[in-house]
């Protein structure tokens, strides 16, 4: 019995929340792992991206409300990720032909395009903070839990409650749709093939007369999807906030190296490894050790290896790490 | 003299933008626009000894600011005995174990061929030398933290005099940049910005969370100053003499013998402040021009040209028999030294150090902008950067708000779009830095003042 309450403390504080935030990550790092291995640049506007496609679905969840459209006992914002990926990818495309398209042509380095992306930044957030504003904002609605504490001690009778939010399970089940759908059309379709022939080599890839318009076109259609589903997923489960946005670049940042650049099955895994390692180090193991070990040898302190204050810096620490003994990632990089 | 043209008429230009500042909204409020554009001048310098001499690019400003202002923090705060008494045994132990750490970690290296025994010995040094720290600095954190913790809480720092922590700053931000440089510098451009910048952000979250460092995000304040303060200055005879000669025919229009103390103390509070301020703009403007004569002559030097050669070819420079690894990490060292320098002096300008203010867009990415739009490789278009970009980004707010009230003034005053537009002005500087970066970056990639390479 008191195994299981172990097992129930750990699935409800550790492992649920590492999965969600780890599948939140996972969709912005196959998003920067697109852009990298066939734009050919590190994006900084990462954060920002997936904060304006946000915006726009905090925007028409707040337009549907009023005019009383819901979903059920969903998330409305559920409803608007079709219009929200939608300005996204036109703002995307946008800014791909204003800015990105003259140094891709130009062939310039990819430090240059890094630094033109660090001018996207500054623009994107700046048309964020004025369309709609820093301040922290809240789009869900709908059902709040799954199951509920209470529920699950009732139904098994055990001491320790399991709590699954629905935006947890929301998250978990439209990360795999997504991902299962563009891992099936990089590897299965004509399109896909392209695209990894494009990102491998581009000389040979022109050879064998792939057209790179076509490529770069729908590799930001992607890049939006991947960009707003992710950011909605994570708005719904914490909160819209800009600023918050623009720091879980580092994060994503961190995760899509970690898996091996440029390799979109290592930037789904490197998410889950990121968002385990910051949970699992920074969790007070108190209450789960209280559980499984015997009275004589049960912990004072509260067996916490590094305070919560430290979990950023726990993401940044791997990344560090993997960059000197393993450059190339986890995962060889450079792969799609 | 027709070759500086260009940077001459640059630089009058930017004074006469300052003045005018000075003219329409205040001298004090000019002032500090000017000192700020010093110490951002002097972060570009730094950061364009590293982009523009060897093409290196370092995302971690922020950090070695952070570590400046931590160093004034460290240098000129009186330490606290209490603090002392209670902890300081402990985290002398606790830092006598890092040190012991490392020493054993380098014997090692050197000692033991490359085997999975080294990697196994050294791994244990470091989990049994970080289980010994939780141990002894553990309760001694706690005790030190319990120190009245609404004033001090901390160590204190050692009471030395302010301006001697500048030159401790720079040596804060060399001794990371050793580190860093050591364990990135091998990487690829991108992943080198990528790691700079999280490694920053690691820095920064420790002095944010230290609390027995520094205070943390409780921040300290009312840290020593090399200027006067305004209140001595207000009280004391010969400023009030000074100010009264000097606004001698404003005050002679006074009618009463009342009326003129009055103006005469707005003045006084008024010329006070400024005071203070002149005193900062010339300390600074000592450090930006010995700075800049010595980049000056450090890029014209042998050492600067061979620095170019390996920016622009590493394997012929590296043929040609120079050391680019070690070249790399000694201009990273002193570029970021000199970032050090500029964080201490800004601690120093503002009289606190507030941990929590450190965020890479304002001290990562806004410099960098400032890099690029003032002129990479040319020390002088680096300054000129600073200036430029920092006076935009104080002043974008005002400016933003001059055209919003210009285009929208046929509205009414409580339409909707007219008022979020006003409410949001302040944002506008995001926008005018990031399209300013994109124009520069597309129609004159090499900076208003380009790299100038004198031919010998």
């Amino acid at each position: 019995m008191d195994l299981i309450n172990a097992v129930i403390v750990l699935l409800n504080y550790t492992i649920i929340p590492a999965l969600t935030y780890g599948s939140q990550l996972a969709l912005g790092a196959i998003f920067v792992t697109l852009i990298y291995g066939i734009l050919r640049f590190a994006n900084f506007a990462t954060g920002d991206m997936m904060s304006f496609g946000t915006m726009f679905a905090v925007l028409l969840t707040y337009y549907f409300q009023s005019i009383g459209i819901n979903f059920g006992f969903l998330p409305t914002a559920l409803l608007t990720i079709p219009f929200a990926i939608f300005m996204m990818i036109l703002y995307m495309l946008l800014i791909d032909q204003t800015v990105f398209k003259y140094y891709r042509i130009k062939k310039s380095p990819p430090v240059q395009l890094a630094m033109v992306s660090v001018g996207v930044m500054f623009v994107t957030q700046a048309v964020i903070r004025i369309i709609i504003g820093p301040t922290d904002r809240r789009f869900l609605d709908g059902e709040k839990f799954i199951l509920k504490a209470t529920e699950f001690k009732e139904m098994t009778g055990l001491a320790e409650g399991l709590t699954i939010k629905s935006t947890q399970m929301i998250t978990i089940v439209v990360t795999i749709i997504v991902v299962a759908i563009m891992f099936w059309f990089l590897n299965k379709t004509k399109t896909g093939t392209s695209m990894r022939a494009y990102s491998d080599n581009e000389d040979l890839a022109l050879l064998s007369g792939i057209d790179p318009k076509k490529v770069v076109l729908i590799t930001w259609i992607i890049a939006g999807i991947l960009a707003t589903i992710g950011g909605i997923l994570y708005g719904l489960d914490k909160s819209y906030r800009p600023f918050v946005y623009f720091n879980n670049m580092l994060p994503i940042f961190a995760a899509a190296i970690v898996g091996g650049i440029g390799n979109p099955y290592g930037a789904f895994f490197g998410g889950y490894v990121i968002a385990f390692a910051e949970i699992f180090l920074t969790y007070a193991y108190k209450r789960f050790l209280v559980y499984i070990l015997p009275e004589s040898l049960e912990p004072n302190s509260l067996m916490q290896l590094l305070s919560t204050d430290y979990k950023f810096a726990i993401s940044f620490s791997i990344l560090v790490i993997v960059l000197i003994f393993r450059p190339s990632g986890i995962f060889e990089g450079k792969r799609i | 003299m027709k070759n500086y043209l260009n940077i001459i008429v640059a630089y009058s230009i930017m004074m006469l933008l300052i003045i005018l500042v000075g003219i329409f909204q205040s001298w004090s409020i000019a002032l500090t626009i000017f000192n700020y554009c010093m110490i951002s001048a002097v972060m570009t310098l730094g950061a364009n000894i590293q982009w523009g001499y060897a093409g290196l690019i370092n995302f971690g400003i922020m950090g070695y600011t952070a570590l400046g202002g931590l160093a004034v923090v460290l240098v000129s705060v009186a330490p606290v005995p209490e603090a002392w008494s209670v902890g300081g045994v402990n985290m002398i132990t606790s830092l006598g174990i890092v040190i012991l750490m490392i020493f054993s970690t380098r014997y090692i290296l050197k000692n033991i061929k490359k085997s999975n025994k080294r990697n196994y010995l050294i791994a244990g040094i470091i989990i049994v030398g970080l289980i010994l720290i939780k141990i002894i600095a553990g309760p001694a954190i706690e005790q030190i933290e319990a120190v009245d913790p609404a004033k001090t809480g901390f160590l204190g720092g050692l009471g030395l005099p302010v301006l001697f922590s500048w030159i401790v700053g720079g040596l804060f931000a060399a001794g990371l940049a050793f580190i860093v440089g050591k364990v990135a510098l091998g990487l690829r451009a991108d992943y080198l910005a990528i790691a700079t910048l999280l490694i920053a952000e690691i820095v920064v979250s420790i002095i944010k969370h230290e609390d027995w460092l520094a205070r943390g995000v409780k921040n300290v304040i009312g840290l020593k100053r090399p200027a006067p303060y305004e209140i001595d200055l207000q009280t004391s005879p010969w400023f009030i003499n000074l100010v009264e000669k000097f606004h001698s025919a404003k005050l002679n229009l006074a009618n009463s013998l009342s009326e003129r103390q009055d103006i005469l103390n707005q003045l006084v509070i008024d010329a006070s402040s400024v005071y203070v301020k002149l005193c900062f703009a010339g300390m600074f403007l000592v450090v930006v021009i010995i700075l800049l004569i010595i980049t000056q002559k450090a890029l014209y030097s042998p050492w600067g040209r061979m620095m170019r050669a390996i920016r622009d070819n590493e394997e012929a420079a590296s043929a040609m028999g120079k050391n680019v690894v070690k070249q790399h990490l000694f201009i990273f060292i002193l570029g970021s030294a000199i970032v050090g320098i500029a964080g201490a002096m800004m601690v120093t300008n503002d009289g606190l150090f507030t941990p929590g203010s450190y965020r890479p867009m304002r001290y990562t990415f806004v410099i960098w902008v400032m890099v690029i739009v003032g002129g990479t490789g040319n020390n002088f278009g680096a300054i000129l950067g600073g200036f430029v970009v920092w006076f935009l980004w104080v002043e974008a707010a005002p400016i933003a708000l001059f055209f919003i009230n210009l285009f929208t003034a046929h509205l009414p005053e409580t339409n909707e779009i007219k008022v979020h537009l006003i409410n949001s002005a302040p944002y506008f500087r995001f926008l005018l830095v990031g399209i300013g970066l994109l124009l520069i970056m597309r129609f004159r990639p090499q900076g208003i003042i380009p790299e100038k390479i004198i031919k010998q």
